[in-house]
């Protein structure tokens, strides 16, 4: 990677050498301002909540992040061999015509000026125009990002939350469980079958379950090529074998990490006292010892969550499930900047506001915390 | 009910221990007959098995703990034939439990009263409203500040000294009729530990329960009990009413515990000061100062007590001579020259001529490293000797500490509290320094064993003439071995004198209060000191 960003460096021009000098400047500027901001505004908080104070600093922090991850994008885009131009036209195009097509797309101008006006759109609530299908081909067929991004977010976040709805609760319920009867052959049985499942890649699990649910037992179907006009249980019944891998893939570390957070506790000197108090074994691990373990358990949930946004590309190529992953891969194959930016500011965001998440349980889950002394 | 009749009777109770891999006799046979409304104190050092066999009292083994011999009735009930659910009932109805830590043995997840009704509803011996209320008439009885609202507060909101008051709520709500005290003050300060042993002493007699009180304070003891039993490797030593027991000890065993504070030294001659601490103030980070303006002289050859409780700014002044917590303003004069406030700005000779030892022997060596690796570092590092030569000094040295050349090769888990705080001795000298910090470095160690330390440190000092600085908040130790005290509070120094001055009146405020506070053997000193104060 750094081998590649030196060499792409040379081979530059003056033009683009000012680019990273300006770049770095502008970007040393608004880190300034974002820090003596954050200053002041953490000057100010100090005073209030503290789950006030940590969201607004993680918030900010969270535009600082966004805004590296736009810069971080668009300069590896920048770097990548060729650009939207070559990519359509392909090899065999004049030299005049990719030249023409790169002035419609603006790609003529210097990057930092591309990237500026970029931000500014986007600072305004425009993620500007996609690449594909300009003028050039005849016909201006080209989109607005938003409206390419808007109906695959809502299938994402469709398929993430079903199976959030299915993978949490049952996380949760195997982990504490597993914590109640420990060492039990229960225990065993359940450790070892998540881990079996985690333990495969997840291109697998979802050809098995393709195998067993659609073609053994015809019971759901292997595609899942939903749209905005399929009726709501038509979706779930489609989404069915997706949501049910990705359940696979992710319960085994959700429901370990319970567990141990839980087991962790249990030397503690306050369960031993109620012991001593003659609770019983299942209000030991409910009450004396979950409220304490939920900071662990819910960072390790977040992660997940964010996971099941971001990261399941395969699974959507698998069950042929139009997703955000696959546009972002697509837009990513042809060079089209403005959509791989909004799919990676909307990834960066859900990172952002799911950590945000976690963190804000945890404070109210630790009375140290919510209630300073 | 008549009062004399048995509650508790323990017949030649045997625990066995699980560790390196084997079954150990944790408990060897012990009897214990304890009557309605009576209190029986269990003392003895770390290792005795005095908690085992308090727990034991509750029919509860710690897991890698299990009962192999003997019976325990409480009134009537055999514990050991109990099922678990049986068991459960008893535990926070009759019998109660207070642990030694206060802090670490509250849920820090729930509020206080909450957690001090807990046992009380869910055992069905009261409604929620009126346990409350009940609990809040303890508050009260146990003196606690606003007993109304104390309760809606969680564990981290209140001091050491409430929480081990709460908790005596917790375990009286359900009105049980054995309590258990398991080294209830021993982690508060003296200053604290009076009033929480004159609140706890007060309530069991308002309720007439009856008592074990585990501890290894000797003091203490002789307070809270009406009979005495003295436990050493899981069995019993002697066992007498406290009053004849503090009189007129029998075994030799006892007699030794009684004898620890013992030592006494000689008045030093003054000479010139080797530090001198001048108007230092220190914080950490930009909170409130730790220490305010403080001013010590050390003299050369002697040693200095710095005391006071925690929180007074003793281990902080430690801190800023060493130069681990560079001081905001003031200034560190050792031996006539101003050190550099900052460890990095120091110089190796600086540093050698300072040295440290800690309070836990065991996470200040690494554990990974022999004795020969332990004190052999500094040998190189300050002496440059390698090889032969720096084998002959450790050995030279480990003699110097009275252990020998068996211990080269082991690891410090390899060894016991007292050897690991003597290798930590010689580590310290192995820089052949001119002054060492000796900051709390007897307190986690038994009686019998401090006196070891005690005595080897003193010996040290008239052999290699090394000043000290003894950093500690137990006055037996100080009476021992000081010849200077210094009396922190709150990041001021109080007091600095010779010990003579200091310990004879008149006292600064502060002093007779921390002098007064002190566990006498006299078993009339508490109840004489609380007329005295009320008065």
């Amino acid at each position: 990677m750094l081998m590649l960003m030196i060499r792409a460096y040379f081979r530059t021009s003056i033009q683009k050498r000012s680019f990273f000098a300006l770049a770095i400047h502008y970007v040393l500027d608004l880190v300034w301002a974002l820090v003596f901001i954050f200053n002041l505004v953490h000057g100010v908080m100090i005073y209030v909540h503290p789950i006030l104070t940590t969201v607004i600093q993680r918030l900010g922090l969270g535009l600082l992040t966004l805004f590296v991850v736009s810069i971080i994008i668009f300069s590896s885009l920048e770097f990548l061999p060729g650009d939207f131009g070559q990519a359509v036209l392909g090899q065999a195009a004049l030299p005049e015509t990719v030249e023409a097509f790169r002035r419609e797309l603006g790609l003529d101008k210097p990057p930092i000026e591309r990237y500026i006006s970029w931000v500014g759109n986007v600072i305004s609530g425009d993620l500007g125009t996609s690449f594909s299908g300009r003028n050039s081909s005849g016909v201006d067929r080209s989109r607005d990002v938003w409206e390419l991004i808007q109906p695959r977010l809502a299938n994402t976040l469709f398929l993430a939350s079903m199976t959030a709805i299915i993978a949490v609760p049952l996380a949760l319920a195997l982990g504490i469980t597993a914590a109640l009867y420990r060492n039990s052959i229960y225990d065993r049985v359940v450790n070892s079958a998540t881990l079996t499942t985690i333990s495969f890649p997840e291109f697998f699990v979802a050809y098995i379950l393709i195998l067993v649910f659609s073609t053994y037992f015809k019971v759901f179907p292997s595609l899942a090529n939903i749209s905005d006009t399929t009726p709501f249980l038509e979706k779930i019944y489609r989404s069915s074998l997706p949501a049910l891998t990705l359940t696979l893939v992710i319960v085994a570390h959700m429901m370990r990490m319970t567990r141990a957070a839980i087991i962790n506790l249990l030397a503690s000197p306050y369960i031993e006292m109620a012991q001593l108090k003659g609770a019983s074994k299942a209000k030991i691990i409910l009450h004396h010892a979950l409220p304490n373990a939920w900071a662990p358990i819910v960072n390790v949930i977040a992660f997940n969550l964010a996971y099941l946004v971001v990261g399941v590309v395969v699974v959507e190529v698998v069950f042929v499930y139009p997703g955000l992953g696959q546009l972002m891969v697509d837009a990513v194959s042809s060079r089209d900047i403005p959509v791989v930016q909004g799919c990676a500011l909307i990834f960066a965001g859900t990172y952002i506001l799911l950590n945000l998440f976690a963190d804000v349980i945890s404070i109210i889950t630790n009375p140290r915390l919510l209630h300073p002394r | 009910m008549n009062t004399n009749d048995v509650l508790l009777t323990m017949r030649d109770v045997r625990i066995d221990g699980f560790s390196d891999d084997r079954w150990h006799q944790i408990i060897k046979g012990v009897d214990i007959t304890l009557k309605r409304g009576e209190i029986l104190g269990l003392i003895g050092e770390s290792g005795a098995g005095k908690s085992t066999l308090g727990l034991a009292a509750m029919g509860f083994a710690r897991p890698g703990c299990k009962f192999t011999g003997g019976s325990i009735e409480f009134d009537g009930i055999d514990l050991l034939q109990l099922t678990n659910a049986e068991l459960r009932n008893l535990h926070g109805s009759r019998i109660a439990y207070v642990a030694q830590s206060a802090a670490a043995s509250f849920n820090p997840a729930h509020r206080l009263i909450n957690q001090t009704i807990e046992a009380t509803v869910s055992h069905g011996i009261a409604d929620q409203t009126s346990a409350k209320q009940d609990a809040v008439q303890l508050y009260t009885d146990l003196q606690l500040p606003d007993p109304d609202t104390i309760g809606e507060r969680y564990p981290h909101q209140v001091s050491g000294g409430q929480l081990q008051r709460v908790m005596t709520a917790m375990a009286m709500s359900s009105r049980p009729d054995l309590i258990i005290f398991d080294e209830p003050t021993t982690a508060l300060d003296v200053t604290t530990q009076v009033e929480v042993l004159t609140a706890m002493r007060a309530i069991v007699e308002k309720y007439n329960t009856a008592a074990i009180y585990i501890t290894h304070d000797l003091a203490v003891v002789a307070q809270m009990a009406d009979s005495i039993k003295v436990l050493r490797y899981g069995e019993t030593v002697e066992d007498a009413p406290t009053r004849d027991m503090m009189s007129d000890p029998k075994q030799a065993y006892t007699q030794s515990l009684w004898a620890v504070r013992s030592i006494e030294k000689s008045p030093q001659p003054q000479v010139d000061n080797i530090l001198k601490i001048s108007h230092v103030d220190a914080s950490y980070g930009k909170s409130v100062k730790v220490l305010n303006d403080v001013n010590i002289k050390v003299p050369r050859g002697q040693t200095i007590a710095i005391v006071g409780e925690s929180g007074s700014g003793k281990s902080t002044t430690a801190r800023a001579i060493t130069g681990l917590l560079p001081p905001l303003t003031g200034d560190i004069i050792f031996n006539g020259q101003t050190l550099p406030a900052a460890l990095k700005n120091r110089t190796k000779s600086e540093l050698q001529s300072i040295q440290m030892i800690y309070q836990m022997a065991d996470t200040a060596m690494n554990p990974r490293h022999t004795v020969r690796d332990i004190i052999g570092r500094p040998l190189n590092f300050y002496l440059g000797l390698t090889g032969q030569a720096q084998d002959k000094k450790v050995m030279e040295l480990l003699h110097l500490i009275e252990l020998d050349e068996s211990f080269l090769d082991r690891y410090p888990s390899e060894l016991s509290g007292g050897q690991k705080q003597r290798i930590c001795i010689a580590r310290a000298l192995a820089a052949e320094p001119e002054l060492i910090i000796c900051d709390e470095v007897t307190s986690a160690l038994d009686q019998i064993v401090q006196e070891g330390i005690l005595k080897l440190l003193l010996r040290l000092q008239e052999e290699l003439g090394i000043t000290y600085i003894f950093i500690t908040h137990d006055i037996a130790t100080v009476r021992a071995i000081a010849d200077q005290v210094v009396v922190m509070f709150q990041g001021k120094v109080v007091e600095q004198g010779d010990k003579q001055e200091i310990f004879h009146p008149p006292y600064p405020a502060y002093t007779e209060l921390l002098l007064s506070s002190v566990p006498e053997m006299d078993p009339d000193w508490l109840t004489q000191l609380q007329e005295k104060r009320a008065g």
